[in-house]
Formats: C-alpha cells, structure tokens, sequence
C-alpha cells in the first residue's frame, strides 16, 4: 500500500518534472519561431528573382533590389574569415594542446575578453587602424574588424572540441614517429573537424548580421563595387537605412533583406555542413 | 596453444646473441614529486621478448613509455637516469624523440585505431617516413605480419573503427609494423581481448622475435610464461627480478617475486 503510494508520487513528479522540461523547451525556441513567422510574414514578399539581381532604386521606382549588399556581404564575410579562421583554429588549437603553458592561460583570458568587447568598440578600433591612416573607407577595413570579432568564437570552439580528441589517438601518432605539430594537423584538426567547421559556422552567422562595426569601416554605398579598397555595402547596413527611411516601400524592402540575410546564413551553414559530413565518409584523407 | 608450446620446445636454447637492444641506467621517472620508477637498470636483448609483470600501479607502463619517450607530451613527469639505444642515451640533449619513436615502436593497452580506413591506418606511418615503395605493398606486408591479412584484405577501404576489437588491435599492431621498428613496445595488447583473438596476437609475438625484439607488459602470467624469453618483475617502482623466464617463474629468487607468481598478493 505504502510502496504504491510513493510509486505513484514519482510517477507523478516525472511526469511534472517532464511537463515542465517540454514547457521550458517550447519557451526557447518560441521568440525564435515567432522571429521567423514575422519575418517572413514582412519580408517574404518583397523577396523576388529582382532583389538579388538589381540594385537599389529611387523611391517610386520600382523592382529595386539588394545586389551590391548581398555581393558585400559575400565579400566581408570571406574577408573576416580569412583572418578569423585561420588564426582562430590555431589559438584554439594551441590552447588546446599547450593548456596549462602560462601563455595559454592568457591567451585563453584575452579571447574572453575580446568575445566580450561590444562590437561597436570593435569598429572604432578598425577605424582608427585601418580607416582613418588611409584616409578612407574600405571593404577591408569592414572585413577585418568582423573577422576580429570571429577570432575568439573560432579559438573557444576550436579548443573545446580539439579537446574532446582522445589522448590515445595523438599517442598513437606519435609512436609512429609523427612530431606533434604533423599530428595535430593529420590527427588531432581532422578528427575534430566537425566541431570546428560548426563554431566557425557560429562565428560567421554572427559577424553576417553585425551592423554597428560597420558603420565607420565599411561604410555603405549605393553603387555597385567589388573593390577591397572601396567601401562596400552590406546587408544589414542596408536594412538599418531603409528601416529608419520613411517609406513604406524601402521598410518593406528592409524586411526583404532580414529574410535574405537569414536564409543567407542559413545557406552557408547547410553548405558547408554537407561538404564536411562528405569528408569524413571519405575517411578525410 | 599446443603448436605454439611445441615449436618453444623444437626451438634451440636461445644462447645470448650478445647484442643489446635498449638498455636502462638507473632509470628514475617521476610524477610531480611521486617517484614512479626507482633506479631501474635493465637490458633487452635484441631479438627477444621481454616481458614486464607486477601488480597495478608499480610502474610497468611507466618503463615501458620511458623506453620510446612516450612520457615527454605527459606535463608532470621528468626522467633522471639513462636510457641506451643503439648506443646513445635516448633523454640525451642532441636526440630527436620522433625519430626514437619511429624506431621504437608501440602497442596499446586499448586498440586506438585513426578515424580512417583500414588502409590508410596502416599507411599512415609510411606516408611520412620517406617510404619510396608501393604502399599497398607495405600494408599487405604489415598485414600479414600482424595475422589480419586474409580476414581483412576484401575491406581495406572501410573504417577501422567498425572493426572488433581483435581486429582493431591487429590492425594496430600492422599499423605499428608497416614503419619497421627495431623495437615494438606493447602494453597489455591482449587485456580487452577473447582468449582466440589472445592467442592470435601471442603467436604473432612469437613470430615477430624472428625480425624486432618485443617488450610486452602483461598482467596475466601464464601469457608472460607463454610469449617471453625473459621476464621482469616490478614491484612499486623497483626492479625486482629480470631473468629466463622458465627460471623465473619455477625458481624465483627474490620472496617478493615468489609471492607475486604463487598469487599471494596482486
Ligand atoms: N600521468 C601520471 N600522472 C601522475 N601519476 C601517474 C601517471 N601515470 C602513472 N602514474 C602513477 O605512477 C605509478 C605507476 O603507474 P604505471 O601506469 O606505470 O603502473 P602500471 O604498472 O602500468 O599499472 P597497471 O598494471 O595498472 O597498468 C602509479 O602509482 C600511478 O598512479
Ligand atoms: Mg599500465
């Protein structure tokens, strides 16, 4: 009698504890459905074959697109990740292999730091560097202080999944006669290499909609350009103007450009999702 | 195990054929201030199999990875003492590790195969040490060597790692072949092993003295009397007893060794 009235209060309980657990679930992911609900609801429409292909046109004119913002985007995401990704696998690498060296310790601290800076100050660090010297506005200049902001996301991952490699596989290597740096580049990065590929995925998803270290680097333009030396367009430098616009046609094309720049992202991570789970089928070698 | 016993017995008494493969001088290995390893001084002969017993924890793994500085990479752990191989001491200031550990071989306790194909486990110690040859000749050789050819030779391109465990641990010591080691360290290689993949890999051994020498750590006796010319025995950091292995084990000289093989501590 006992036994079964404590039985049927943990039953009970689980099945609460459960409820609640689904509960908490369905409130995360909820502002992010209510997020993509809007936005498509907004957007959706305004997104046509013309918002890729044509550039932005005066008010009243109509079948403008968004084709140097997103070919800007393109551009300064490449830029930052050709300095954010190398540089981050290899911090996050080294801290992974030389943990407790004094060195890792703060290199470990200044990629906090860093991942803490707001992005903003990051951009008026950009501009002092690499803007004001030159006299300009430069794509290079957006490219760079995005991939500044990538460096840390990139280590962090990069060190915890390198970290997840066990210590029995590097030792194998190394009784082969492998030095360590060739087994951690032939053992130790490709094993890992799903998690990485993921954090850099995160790194880039989160500089592609960066507004703020934009607005005194890269700057914005209206015309089409591909120049690294020249200032560049950008998505969400785009739907921050039109949104404070006070037309209901540039709001609407805004809306376009949010939809855009997720599905971007969106895009980029399937992508290269899809060519890692190819490597390692392959058995990446 | 019999055919094994039998070609022991068919075997000539091996009389010492005087060359030394590794040798250790007062070996001590510490972790922090724990003194792992006290003042060991041992020899292997070339071509032989040496086997290290004791019980947990005195130190068999220690001396066995401070034979190919397998040690370096743990953050904690230093080496006083000498360790000679082809006449040089391995810890000396001008000696490459890599290339020490190229020549010296290993086996672990647990089968680590690379995330790749069987093939390419196989070579991948090849690839990098300058073999000029064809590597599928290379795996087919080490293979073989390792007592896995004819079981695996129609799936050299799937993953080792779907593999059993004998298996894996076949493929291992192929892989660990295929650079042609002088010496192959083997700790515990036959632990998470069914008794047929165990005999499989003790007969390798066997077989394998012909070429290498082998040091074998082993917590099971009867595989050290089976495999090994010699045995040693260690006991919390010390070298106990090093001698014949049929001396050893049926007339110990040591009390502590004695109490060890007759199971009364361990
Ligand atoms: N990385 C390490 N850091 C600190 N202490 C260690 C480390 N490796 C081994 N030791 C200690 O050194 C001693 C010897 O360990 P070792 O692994 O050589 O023993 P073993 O004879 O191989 O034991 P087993 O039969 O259980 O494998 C043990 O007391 C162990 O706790
Ligand atoms: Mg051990």
């Amino acid at each position: 009698m006992k036994a079964t009235r404590l039985q049927l209060r943990r039953k009970l309980t689980g099945r609460i504890m459960g409820a609640l657990a689904y509960l908490a679930a369905a409130a995360a992911v909820l502002p992010l459905l209510l997020v993509f609900g809007y936005l498509l609801l907004k957007g959706a429409s305004s997104v046509n074959l013309d918002f890729f292909l044509h550039m932005p046109r005066p008010v009243g004119v109509p079948g403008g697109g968004m084709a140097n913002a997103i070919i800007g985007t393109l551009m300064l995401v490449g830029v930052a990740s050709l300095l954010g990704v190398p540089i981050g696998i290899g911090a996050g690498m080294y801290l992974a292999e030389h943990g407790n060296a004094p060195l890792a310790t703060s290199v470990r601290f200044l990629a906090d730091v860093l991942n803490g800076l707001p992005s903003i100050v990051i951009g008026i660090f950009a501009w002092q560097l690499l803007v004001r010297p030159v006299g300009h506005f430069s794509a290079a200049a957006g490219g760079i202080a995005l991939g500044l902001m990538m460096i840390p996301t990139v280590t962090r991952t990069t060190e915890e999944m390198v970290l997840t490699v066990p210590t029995a596989l590097r030792e194998a290597a190394l009784a082969l006669g492998y030095a360590r740096w060739r087994t951690a580049l032939r053992i130790v990065l490709p094993t890992a290499l799903g998690g990485v590929i993921t954090g850099v995925l995160i790194a880039v998803a989160r500089v592609a909609g960066e507004t703020a270290p934009l607005l005194f680097t890269s700057l914005g333009n209206q015309f089409w350009s591909v120049s690294l030396t020249q200032p560049i367009s950008a998505i969400p430098l785009q739907v921050f103007n039109y949104a404070i616009s006070a037309y209901d046609e540039l709001h609407a094309q805004a809306w376009a450009g949010a939809v855009v720049l997720i599905a971007l992202v969106l895009v980029i991570s399937l992508g290269a999702r899809a060519v890692v789970g190819r490597g390692f089928a392959r058995g990446n070698d | 195990m019999s055919d094994l016993a039998q070609e022991r017995a068919l075997e000539p008494a091996r009389a010492a054929t005087g060359t030394t493969a590794i040798e250790t001088e007062r070996l001590s290995v510490f972790y922090g201030a724990k003194e792992a390893l006290k003042q060991v001084s041992i020899a292997i002969p070339a071509r032989e199999v040496v086997a290290f017993i004791g019980p947990s924890g005195c130190g068999k793994s220690t001396l066995l990875r401070s034979l190919n500085r397998m040690n370096d990479r743990v953050p904690d752990a230093r080496v006083q003492g000498r360790v000679l191989f082809d006449g040089q001491d391995i810890y000396g200031p001008d000696v490459d590790a890599v290339e020490i550990r190229r020549r010296i071989g290993m086996v672990f306790q647990r089968a680590n195969p690379f995330p790749k194909s069987i093939f390419d486990n196989v070579a991948f110690g090849p690839r990098i040490n300058g073999y000029t040859g064809k590597l599928a000749d290379v795996v087919e050789r080490a293979l073989r060597q390792a007592a896995a050819w004819d079981e695996l030779k129609d799936r050299l391109r799937q993953s080792a790692v779907g593999l059993s465990g004998g298996q894996q641990q076949r493929v291992c010591i192929a892989r660990a072949l295929a650079v042609e080691p002088e010496v192959l360290l083997m700790d515990e290689p036959a632990s998470a092993l069914d008794p047929i993949s165990t005999q499989q890999i003790e007969e390798l051994i066997y077989a394998l003295k012909q070429t290498l020498t082998v040091v074998i750590v082993t917590h099971n006796m009867q595989q050290a009397a089976r495999v090994s010319d010699r045995t040693a025995f260690l006991y919390m950091g010390e070298l106990v007893e090093y001698g014949a292995t049929q001396e050893l084990f049926t007339r110990p000289t040591e009390p502590r060794t004695e109490a060890y093989i007759t199971g009364r501590f361990g």
